[in-house]
């Protein structure tokens, strides 16, 4: 059976896929992909996880067996930053495309149909 | 209406095939392969307290070199998207008596915050990209808070192609003495800080590296948050 400690991470996950799916604003869907991402770094971090042990951070009376995975904590670092690098891209594509068509409406954005 | 019920279902269907997934991967259960590796060696291999560091900067350094190119390549692209010729910030009011006093107290102390956090990189939970993304909100403070101020841009650009340039300089300097990119020789063929580990001055080139990362992130996320910020004026 799943652990219950990751239905936190799934439900963020499905929550901005929520918002992705059926938001028409396109300010909501770049707010349900953040979400997203926060799931999914959550789920990666919880993964990495060790029952007892404490963060790894070599100090005193944390010997290399008394910390928990930090692989996965490097690469959500990794991924914290380039989702904010890739935000700020697609809000400023938003914000083009609000000049030029006045709403963020993605069903009267006409050139974004195929 | 029948648009969201097909969502919720295929959602439905999506998170169940996730949690199918985990279903076989215990909570809090121990396996560590190649990190455990890491962890026993991290000392003696790179000098740093701070297991994760050391996998950024040391074991990942040249990862981290492409995800720095990745901000820079967002930083830039942010400011393609939004190029004008005429660009002013177009806020009357000021901030009020709160926001500018809070703002004139905190931001020397905020800056200095963002520098402990890439410096000691090594030591405490942080690094480059977290201290830098501090350094930028210290920017945007100012920016709320008056509406005259403007980063200074020229020396901020040059700040920025300079430290990314050390960051490669400090790899090929790796890669001249030692035989591959990023060597860490200040702590390999130095051995400077063996008896420090634990302090500040101990763990190789992690607080060099760092503190080139921390300026980079700190200079870019500012130049981001300045071209939000404005917008064109007609003549």
């Amino acid at each position: 059976m799943i652990s219950v400690y990751y239905f936190g991470a799934i439900s963020l996950i499905l929550i901005g896929l929520y918002a992705v799916l059926v938001k028409k604003n396109l300010l909501k869907m770049l707010i349900g992909l953040s979400i997203m991402e926060t799931g999914v770094n959550l789920l990666l971090v919880s993964i990495g996880y060790v029952a007892g042990r404490s963060a790894p951070i070599l100090s005193e009376g944390i010997g290399p067996n008394q910390a928990v995975d930090p692989i996965p904590q490097a690469l959500v670092l990794t991924a914290i930053v380039i989702g904010v690098a890739t935000t700020a891209m697609a809000l400023s594509v938003a914000m083009i495309l609000h000049e030029k068509y006045g709403t963020l409406n993605v069903e009267e954005i006409r050139r974004l149909r195929g | 209406m029948l648009k969201r019920a097909l969502a919720i279902i295929s959602l439905l269907l999506i998170g169940y095939w996730i949690a199918q997934g985990l279903a076989g991967v215990p909570f809090g259960q121990d396996r560590m392969l190649v990190a455990q590796y890491y962890l026993d060696h991290v000392k003696e291999q790179t000098g740093a307290v701070n297991a994760v560091t050391a996998i950024v900067v040391n074991y990942r350094g040249f990862d981290t070199l492409g995800e720095v190119t990745v901000l820079f390549i967002a930083s830039t692209g942010v400011g393609a998207l939004l190029w004008r010729r005429k660009k002013q910030r177009t806020a009357k009011t000021e901030g009020s008596i709160v926001l500018t006093t809070g703002t004139r107290l905190l931001v020397p102390f905020v800056m200095l915050f963002g520098a402990y956090i890439f410096i000691h990189g090594h030591l405490t939970p942080g690094g480059g990209f977290p201290g830098g993304a501090t350094i930028a909100t210290a920017f945007l403070l100012l920016y709320m808070a008056f509406t005259a101020y403007e980063i200074p841009h020229k020396a901020f650009e040059k700040t920025e192609g300079a430290v990314g340039m050390a960051y490669v300089l400090v790899g090929l300097i790796g890669l001249a003495i030692g035989g591959y990119f990023l060597y860490d020789w200040i702590w390999q063929d130095w051995g400077f800080g063996v008896d420090n580990i634990g302090r500040l001055l101990s763990g190789g080139f992690i607080p060099i590296i760092y503190t080139i990362i921390g300026l980079k992130v700190g200079t870019e996320l500012s130049g981001i948050i300045d071209n939000m910020v404005k917008e064109e004026v007609s003549e």
